[in-house]
């Protein structure tokens, strides 16, 4: 049956050339806009470290003094130092690390003339196990490196390349600036997208090229970079470690349970009692302990001007769609007396109808091939542009699949109402005007 | 041209003519929105910065080693830069520039009473108080950037200054007026906290490296303060088809006079890169819009075009009895062209008022501002314009249809 269908459908849509093709235009158009911005988004949305973006939390707490203070502020979006420190020694969670953004001046094998500035992130030794780091050789530093503060680093693969020719670089001399630095660990490709574990140096930013311990980095004043948020005084002779009024290190902790969650709560509740009582903390406790999601959530990562383009594109697809509508119907309505002359032979109405969608399923998986190019021209045009997250938008399987889906879906929606319509006709009063 | 018998045709296609209202309604209503934010765009990216944008370029320079003597670095540099054929001059800055989006602010007070409002509201909206982006350099930044100066002087070089606060300031007249609104500010004293600053000279614009909002974007001061840092931006003033070759000879100048330096590939460009850096996804956003337009109003034209031809089709014989019975081929072609109009008017009718729905719900959402109701009639015309042309070519058909149809079976 579904074979006659099909042959029915296809000599109907070879009789108007013009109105088919402009139907399977008009979905593509449509789909090929719409998918183009589902794409992006569903990329810019994408879960950056899937398996353990529930199990990894960002705390906040509050170290702020009472001036403008009201119940509902948000705590800092980053830790001073001190607070990092004291998290990170409490060693409440399965692991944790602190880190921030900075940036070093590489000087390679071949000399001084040579040197240039890379992005580096000052870290805690927790730092690579807990966001699951892929090494291509070695590994990162142990807790102990982080408290002797060794003069180790972690570079990645594409730096060890450049430096050494190899990615086989353990073992190898780091030169940053004037100071000397052992290879202990080479990354293999990493790059999480959002960059979720610091949204401050951009949401899509790229991984860094090397990684220091935190403590050796400011042991030897290694220039950070980054936001930072200040209330306080902000130390003169570049000691971030003592600057007690800014806000500047990010702070990340694994907790596999539900209960670990609620009682790591309670502990940067009590906390911030305890800070309080020690008159270094001015407000009532006001903590937050966010997962990955909820956080990417909060700092609002998908820029609005995104979220804007899909809409219009969903807009775009309506206009499609109410124009492939009205060419259905004028199409099924014209053929009132093909329709007659199948329903006074037996055929049902329910089998006239199911005959009608399949013309328009075939008419949107043309509309959703044809989408497809157009997809794959609008993502191209996509990763031309120099926004950071231009990089990342690429069709995956499951979008591909959904290009169809919605192609064929927006085509029986179409077509439910022109196709209900044209069941309708008497085929008696039809037949005898003819 | 009698309107009622279009309309009782109409009446027998009420479903295919409401769709097509509706799609000219949507189509309306995304347009005229999509066009007020490619306006609003078009606007933000043609803000004047007041400087001579297509004379510079700018090239950043970091040092390796510390406690190099950075005053004397800067001396020897700008002497070899200023050396290159092309350049007619060149200043040191630390790192501002407008658009560049390094910038350095401090809120700064028209009085001393003004700072004590300020912390009395605990905030420095309403104290008179202001956040002006602060701009700094060598000797010669004015003359440089191609600032014009509208009241008073360029600094004297006594007055410069490497660490520390100088003890005057040239603000713009955007911030001049906001700080001493109704009094000539020349001369006036402002006052940042633990320093009285004189204004010694007003230029007429200065944007901000990084915009804010229109009402703040030009509040821009100057320091005579000379770069302190080991990072150092010299931006160099040149013919404008100079300006590739002057960056060339200024990287290799500078690598001359001291290699112990880092010029990264990106901190070298001309003033109109860094503008279209700016202002990027701006365009792009630009593009998009205007390819989304477009693309709608092409998919609504076919629509129309393709049900016009349905329906001069399906009317062939009754056309040709029309002709027959003494209707000219105008009298065909306007009916057509009557029968768009009206389907169009009711469309555009719906269409402006989810225009102004659409443009309300943006506005809750992403902060867009009201949609000028002079865009609605825009919108209209061009949706008619687009009717009438797309109608244009059945309709045409349509007139051509011989009487003699009429006596044929179809």
């Amino acid at each position: 049956m579904f074979g006659y269908y099909l042959d029915l459908a296809w000599r109907s849509l070879g009789r108007n050339k013009v109105l088919t093709t402009l139907m399977v235009l008009a979905i593509a158009l449509g789909i090929g806009a719409s998918m183009t911005m589902i794409t992006v988004l569903h990329v810019m949305t994408a879960d950056p470290i899937p398996g353990r973006s529930g199990q990894l939390f960002y705390p906040q707490v509050d170290p702020q003094g009472m001036e403008g203070y009201s119940k509902a502020s948000d705590p800092p979006d980053q830790l001073t130092w001190l607070d990092a420190m004291s998290l990170l020694h409490a060693r409440k969670g399965v692991r944790q690390a602190a880190m921030s953004a900075g940036r070093v001046t590489v000087v390679p094998p071949q000399g001084a003339t040579h040197a240039f500035i890379a992005d580096a992130r000052y870290a805690t030794a927790d730092f690579f196990p807990m966001f699951d780091v892929p090494f291509a050789d070695g590994g990162g530093w142990a807790a102990s490196d982080d408290d002797k503060h060794a003069r180790v680093a972690v570079i990645a693969r594409e730096l060890a390349d450049k430096l050494y020719g190899t990615p086989h670089a353990v073992g190898q001399l780091l030169r940053l600036g004037k100071y000397d630095f052992r290879v202990v660990g080479v990354l293999d490709d990493w790059n999480p997208a959002p960059h979720f574990y610091d949204l401050s140096m951009g949401s899509y930013a790229k991984p860094e090229q090397v990684f220091l311990p935190f403590e050796t980095a400011m042991e030897l004043k290694q220039g950070t970079q980054g936001s930072m948020m200040c209330w306080g005084d902000f130390p003169t002779d570049g000691d971030m470690t003592k600057a007690n009024g800014c806000a500047w290190v990010q702070f990340w902790v694994q907790l596999d349970t539900p209960a670990r969650v609620a009682s790591y709560r309670d502990f940067l509740a009590g906390y911030s009692e305890q800070q309080k009582a020690l008159g270094r903390f001015a407000r009532p406790p006001n903590v937050r302990l966010r997962d990955v999601m909820q956080w990417l959530d909060y700092n609002h990562v998908v820029p609005g001007s995104v979220q804007l383009q899909t809409l219009l594109a969903l807009g775009f697809l309506l206009v499609c769609l109410v124009n492939t509508v009205a060419m259905l119907l004028v199409k099924f309505l014209r053929r009132g007396g093909e329709l007659s002359v199948r329903r006074a032979m037996g055929a049902s109405k329910r089998a006239v109808f199911a005959q009608l969608l399949v013309e328009a399923a075939l008419v949107g998986l043309a509309g959703g091939a044809v989408g497809l190019l157009l997809a794959a021209f609008g993502l191209w045009v996509v990763r031309q542009q120099p926004v950071e997250y231009a990089a990342f938008a690429h069709m995956d399987g499951a979008m591909l699949a959904a290009t169809f889906v919605l192609a064929v879906c927006a085509a029986l929606l179409a077509a439910l109402f022109p196709a209900w319509r044209a069941c309708r006709i008497v085929p008696a009063r039809l037949l005898k005007t003819q | 041209m009698q309107i009622r018998p279009i309309l009782s045709t109409l009446r027998h296609h009420k479903l295919t003519a409401i769709l097509l209202t509706l799609q000219v309604a949507f189509t309306c209503a995304i347009v005229c929105n999509v066009a007020f934010m490619v306006a609003k765009r078009v606007q933000r990216i043609s803000v004047p910065t007041g400087i001579a944008e297509n004379e510079l370029s700018a090239i950043s320079s970091s040092g390796i080693e510390k406690g190099e003597n950075m005053q004397a670095r800067q001396t020897a540099d700008l002497a070899a830069l200023r050396a290159i054929p092309g350049v007619r001059s060149a200043v040191a800055v630390s790192y501002s520039l407008p658009l560049n989006q390094s910038e350095s602010s401090s809120g700064i007070c028209p009085s001393k009473q003004a700072l004590d409002r300020a912390m009395q509201l605990n905030s420095i909206d309403g104290s008179g108080c202001v956040q002006p982006a602060s701009y700094d350099g060598t000797p010669g930044l004015i003359a440089t950037l191609g600032l014009q100066l509208v009241a008073g002087r360029d600094f004297l070089p006594d007055e410069y200054v490497g660490k520390g606060k100088p003890a005057v300031a040239i603000i713009t007249r955007a911030l001049a007026q906001k700080m001493y609104p109704g009094r000539p500010a020349l001369g006036q004293s402002m006052y940042d906290g633990d320093h009285f600053i004189r204004v010694v000279g007003i230029v007429d614009t200065l944007l901000r490296p990084a915009l804010r909002k229109p009402g703040v974007d030009g509040d821009s001061l100057i320091w005579p303060q000379r770069p302190d840092g080991s990072g150092v931006t010299y931006v160099l003033r040149s013919a404008p088809q100079d300006r590739q070759r002057v960056l060339k000879a200024a990287e290799a100048a500078l690598l001359q006079a001291s290699p112990n330096r880092i010029i990264a590939p990106g901190q070298m460009q001309t003033y109109t890169q860094i503008r279209r850096a700016y202002f990027q996804r701006d365009t792009t956003m630009i593009g998009l819009l205007i390819a989304s337009a477009l693309g709608l109003l092409f998919v609504t034209a076919l629509g129309i075009a393709g049900l016009a031809n349905f329906w001069v089709q399906q009317r062939t014989r009754s056309i040709g009895i029309r002709r027959a019975i003494g209707a000219t081929r105008g009298d065909i072609l306007h009916y057509f062209q009557t029968e768009n109009f009206l389907i169009v008017t009711a469309g555009v009718v719906l269409g402006v008022v989810l225009a102004v729905v659409l443009n309300l719900l943006l506005m809750t959402h992403y902060e867009l501002p009201r949609l000028p109701l002079w865009y609605l009639p825009i919108g209209a015309l061009a949706l008619w314009a687009l009717g009438q042309l797309s109608v244009l070519s059945p309709a045409l058909r349509a007139a051509a249809v011989p009487p003699v149809v009429a006596t044929r079976s179809v």
